[in-house]
Order: structure tokens, then sequence, then C-alpha cells
């Protein structure tokens, strides 16, 4: 069933992803909420592929890199839509919709964890910590997007050489504005999740692991997003400057997701 | 369905609508100022139109590109084009020679079509330009309004301005910005956004930055600053178009304050430099400014345009950008035309409905006519028919006729295919000789 529903999904994303590139080339107001609606569907059944994993591995699938990739396409679909609602702007859909056709795609490849996560990473707490986190890094993935957008958008400005997209593509301060939006809704999962796995480990063990990678580098990411925020209202940075660094910023992220999850972390490793 | 279609039992509808005029391609701009109606002219017009009998619905629509007349002329009009050519040579009082070759005319589905190109933008002399859709829509209600159109023209009209929307709507024809003045406003758009709240400065009041401030004002650009080495020049350009004017020796203190900048100054060169406008955006905070540099010879050192969130395009880079743009919407008018045939055959469909169900009425008319006549004649040589008997064959005789139609009504009304349906509707009447019977 949860295959079938993840199959579905997929399906409903490659279908939104359509819709979103046909209305870069063509607007249609009808077009345009089609592409929405299909993204809702697909995130809904999503949500329910997720369900029922996670009524197999008792708690929220954050257990394997399967599972967390998953999740994270989840949010990642959540929270554009939740910024295309708020701007009013579909034209960064195709891009959104795209990399999720391509994350889920490459779920496939990936072997999927039977084994149930073991007790200390069961309730409550634990799973707002992690979702709440990879709920971060899916805000940061999609302020990557939109910045990349922003300094391919600033490059033809400068070129002059203006095709179709250019003119469907969100104005430079809009685009700008949105990615400040979803680092901001990033920061603020992260300090939360941060904040109930500092809790979480507290009652666990009595004390903090600083000294783990996995802490580290996400202090990092806290502190060069924080550093965005504030260097992309500064007169040297601001535009083109700071779509850069938050792009960059983004590639620590991965880093930490993959890499460190994978082969640094003592604690934060998939099981 | 009263006028176009067919006066009381007077033969099958035949919805016809004809089309005169000129425009910007068969007529020279003397002749068409020549040509022009006026709203209250194109009131009378229709009115005369009909009270002639030429035509029975009426719509005038004149821009300063075209002057036409669309109309749907009375059953019994087959000169209709031929008295609405002569009708508009004499009401504009053009001697009919002076018109030849100048006035187009159409009708049926062409005129039909001519009038949803029109509504498209893509019989105007600037390809999609959005303009012609409002004229359009004055033209038909200042029409409505006083009655002078009835249910042909209402649908045609409904559906041309449909058309323009979608046109407009669902491809690139009308979108991108086709002059230079547009097309440094849209440009600005594409860095800010909304233009509402922003501010801009015009330096120098050149016939272009005129356009340039006529098209911010439009968008809401919330403060305008008018700098010109004249400054009586800048006061009545600011008080024209509702901003404020500044010496030109201030102009180094105001140049930090717009988002967009507009330089216009003629013959002189560069009057912005490089350090001018370096410091202009760190007053800004590092905000960025949108530079247009309308001047010929160009106004901005060429050097600036390396700095840091200032884009600046001049007069050739804007010229090569509406380039762009006009095949950008060339590119897109099979698409247009597309929607174009679409709604043309939904008219045809209602029109063909239309006529449809009026041939079937017709046909039973002819057949009832006949049977009458046979059975007169025929009873009359049969003596011994008794009353019951009579009845009878009236009976009889009429199911069959209703058996004879009842497939053809069906094929004429629900068949597939538009064009088997119209080429059956035209087979009938030449057939049956429906039309000749009613002339």
């Amino acid at each position: 069933m949860a295959h079938h529903l993840g199959a579905l999904s997929l399906a409903l994303y490659g279908a939104s992803f359509l819709c979103y590139a046909r209305i870069l080339y063509s607007p249609h107001l009808w077009l345009g909420r089609l592409a929405s609606g299909l993204l809702a569907g697909g995130i809904l059944l999503q949500y329910f592929d997720l369900l029922e994993r996670s009524r197999w591995v008792h708690t929220v699938p954050y257990n394997d890199l399967y599972g967390s990739m998953s999740l994270f396409a989840w949010l990642l679909g959540i929270t554009y839509l939740g910024l295309e609602i708020f701007h009013r702007q579909r034209s960064v859909g195709a891009f959104l919709t795209l990399l999720l056709v391509i994350w889920i795609a490459l779920l496939g490849l990936l072997p999927r964890g039977d084994r149930p996560a073991p007790p200390p990473a069961r309730g409550a707490l634990f799973a707002f910590h992690v979702t709440l986190n990879t709920w971060a890094y899916a805000a940061f993935a999609l302020s990557f997007v939109l910045s990349l957008i922003y300094l391919a958008q600033d490059r033809l400005l400068r070129s002059r050489r203006l095709g179709s997209p250019f003119w469907r593509f969100p104005a430079l301060d809009v685009l700008d504005r949105m990615a400040r939006s979803s680092v901001y809704v990033g920061l603020g999962a992260l300090i939360l999740g941060v904040a109930l796995g500092l809790i979480w480990e507290h009652r666990l063990s009595g004390g903090y692991s600083w000294g783990d990678p996995k802490v580290i580098i996400t202090l990092a990411i806290l502190v060069a997003y924080i550093a965005y925020l504030r260097l992309s209202r500064s007169a040297t940075w601001r535009g083109a400057r700071a779509a850069l660094l938050c792009a960059l910023n983004f590639v620590v992220v991965l880093f930490s997701y993959t890499i460190v999850n994978l082969y640094f972390t003592k604690f934060h490793r998939y099981f | 369905m009263k006028s176009q279609t067919k006066s009381a039992g007077q033969g099958a509808v035949r919805i016809h609508v004809a089309l005169i005029g000129c425009n910007h391609r068969t007529a020279p701009v003397e002749l068409r100022e020549r040509a022009v109606f006026t709203p209250e002219q194109a009131l009378c017009a229709a009115d005369e139109l009909r009270e002639r009998g030429i035509l029975e619905e009426a719509v005038v629509l004149s821009t300063c590109n075209r002057s036409e007349l669309y109309g749907v002329p009375g059953e019994a009009n087959p000169s209709a084009a031929e008295e609405m050519e002569d009708f508009f040579t004499s009401f504009h009082k053009i001697p009919r020679a002076e018109m030849h070759g100048s006035l187009y005319r159409s009708i049926g589905a062409d005129a039909v079509r001519h009038l949803f190109r029109v509504a498209a933008g893509l019989d105007s002399m600037m390809l999609g330009e959005a303009e012609i859709l409002g004229q359009l829509r004055g033209a038909y209600s200042q029409a409505l309004d006083h009655g002078s159109t009835g249910p042909v023209l209402n649908r045609i009209f409904q559906g041309a301005l449909e058309v323009g929307k979608r046109v407009r709507a669902e491809t690139e024809v009308g979108s991108r910005p086709m002059s230079v003045a547009l097309a440094g406003v849209k440009l600005a758009e594409r860095v800010f956004g909304n233009l509402k709240g922003h501010s801009a400065l015009i330096v120098g009041a050149g016939a272009v930055a005129e356009q340039v401030i006529e098209h911010l004002r439009n968008r809401g650009i919330g403060s305008l600053r008018v700098v010109n080495r004249s400054y009586e020049h800048a006061a009545v350009l600011a008080r024209k178009m509702g901003g404020e004017a500044v010496k030109w020796e201030s102009l180094e203190e105001v140049l930090g304050m717009p988002d967009i900048l507009v330089a216009s100054v003629g013959g002189t060169g560069a009057v912005l430099t490089r350090r001018m406008l370096d410091r202009a955006i760190a007053a800004r905070h590092g905000r960025p400014v949108f530079v247009v540099d309308l001047g010929v010879p160009r106004n901005v050192a060429d050097d600036a345009a390396g700095l840091y969130n200032l884009y600046l395009y001049n007069i050739d880079d804007l010229g090569e950008v509406v380039e762009q743009n006009k095949k950008a919407r060339e590119s897109e008018i099979p698409r247009a035309e597309a929607l174009i045939a679409e709604h043309l055959a939904k008219f045809e469909t209602w029109r063909a409905a239309l006529e449809a169900a009026s041939i079937v009425d017709d046909l039973r008319e002819h057949f009832h006519k006949h049977r009458e006549l046979v059975i007169r004649e025929k009873l009359s040589e049969i003596k011994d028919v008794s009353p019951e008997e009579r009845v009878r064959i009236a009976h009889i005789t009429e199911e069959l006729i209703e058996r004879v139609l009842e497939n053809p009504t069906q094929k004429l009304q629900h068949g597939r295919g538009l064009r088997g349906r119209l080429a059956g509707i035209e087979a009938l009447r030449h057939l049956f000789g429906l039309d000749e019977e009613k002339d």
C-alpha cells in the first residue's frame, strides 16, 4: 500500500511539475491552480505514505536515509506551498516540483529500512526534534533554489538576454523576500529543533554532547544563516552576493545532512 | 431571433454577417482620418443603416487605425455589402473612386474571423496591443445600449471579447513590452516587482521620458522627481505628471533617493558619471537602482554599468529588448490563431444549430404544402372518399412526412462534424429549392 502511495504522490508531483513548467511559458490561471492542486494532492498522498511507514517503525520515519529523505521531500513541498500562497507567486513551482520529482525518484534507489526505531529514538520530543530539523533543512533547500533563480535572473538582466522565462520569473525583490522568508522558517525550525534535541539528550543522559560533529555543524549552519540574514541587508552584500551566500550555505546543509550523518556523527547516524 | 433569422414563416434562417472597412494596412492616414466615426456618428450610422434596411443589426468600430462597419444584412438584401460600401463613402463624403482599393469587405465566417483577429490584436499596427480590446468593448457596449445590436452581433462581439482576453492570457502575443518607454518600465518591474511605493527621478525632459513617466504613473509609482537644466521645463513637466521639480544644482543630492532613474538629457553626453552613481548607491545602503538612459549621446558613463546593484539599460539595449519581444510575439501568432479558430468553430456550431432547427421547420412546411396540393388534386379525381377516409389519409401523409424528416433532423442537429452539418443544410436548401421558394 505504502509503495503505491509513494508512486502515486510521485506521479502527482510529476503532473504538477508539467503544469508549473507550462505556465512558465504560457500563463494560465486555471492551469496554475491545477498545478498547486496537484502539488497539494501529492503532499497529501505522501503524508499517508509517511504515516504508513511511521506505523511500522513506531515513530516519525527518519530512522534511515530513505525515511529521512522522504520526510524532507514532504516538508519541502509543504514549505513551498505555504510560501507560494503567502507570496502569491507560482513561477518558482516548476523548479521546486522538478527537485521533488528527482528527489523522490532517487529515493527509489535507496533501500527501505524495515527495522523499528530503538526505544530511545521514540517519543514525541525526539520526533519533534528530528521533524523540525528536517523541516529546517527543507526550508533552506527552498531558499537555495530561490537564490539560484535570483542569480540566474540577475545574470539575464545584466546580459540583456531576456528569453520567455525571464518575463515569467518573479522580480528580484520578490525572490529576495521569498528566500529570506524561507530562511526565517528554516532558522525558526532549526532553533526549536536543536532546543528540543538538547532537552531530549539531557533527559536521556543528563548531559550534552557539544563535541558531536552534527552539533558543531548545526551550530555552524545556524551562524551561517544568521549571517546571511544580516548581510543581505547590508550595503555591500545586498542582492546577488547575498543570494550567492545563501546558495553556498546550503552546501554546508547538504554536507551535514548526508556526509556528517552517514560517516561522522556518533549520535545522529541513521539506524 | 427575429431579425437576421426569418421574418415569420418566410423561409430558412440564414445567418449572414458582413463587414466593410479600412485600416492602417489598406488606407493611408490622410484617408483614415476622413473615415473616422465619432461615437455620436457611430450611433447615427448604425441607425441609418437599419432604417434604410441595409442592415438589421449594426456595430461601428472606429479607432485611429481602423473604421469598420459590422452588420447583419436582412434576408431580402443580397447586395448588402455593396450598399454598405456606398453608405460608408457617402456618410464620410469621400468619393468612391478615392476609397477604391482602400476598403475591404468580408462576409460570413471571414467577417467573424476578422473581428476575432482584431480583438486578439493580430490585426493591429503593433502586434498584440491591448488598447484595441478596450476600444472594441466600448464600441460594442455603446451599440448594445443604443439597441442597434441583436442576437447575432451580440454573440459575435461577446465571442470576440472572450478571444481577446484568452489570447492575452494564454499566449505571449500581448505580454511583452513593444515600446522603448514601456520596456524600460517593465524591466524595472523585473527588479522591484510592484512599483507602488517606489520612487523615480527623471533627469531631462525628453518626449520618451514623458512616456516613461506616464507608464510609471499608471503603475502607481510612489514619488516622482524631475530635474532639468531649465527649472521651468522641469516644473511644467512635474506639474503635468504630478511630480516634484528639482533644480539642476541639486542633482547629486537627490540622486541617492530614487529606485528608478531615467536620464533623457539631449545633446550633452555623460551627465551621470560612475562616481556620482557609486555615491548614490552608497547613499541608498546598497539598494538596487534601475537606470534607463534614453539620451543620445548617452547620459550615463559607460563604465557605470559595472557598478554593483546598478542595472543600466541605454536606448539601444531597450531597442534590442523591443526587437526580441517583437519576434517573441510573432512566434505566438499560430497559438493565437488556434484560439481564434476554436472560437470561430463555436460560433459556427451555434449558427449551424440555429439553421438546422429552422431548415427542418421549412422542410416540413414545404412538404405540407405539396402534400395538400397532391391530396386536393388526387382526391378530387376520386369520387367515393368519405370524410373519415380523408382524415385518415391526412393523418397517414402527416406521419409519413414526420418519418421522412426524423433522420435528417437527427443528423442536422446532433450529427458529428460541423462541416458535414453545414454542408447538409446547404444541400437541403439547394435540393428542395427553399431559398427560391422564399424569394
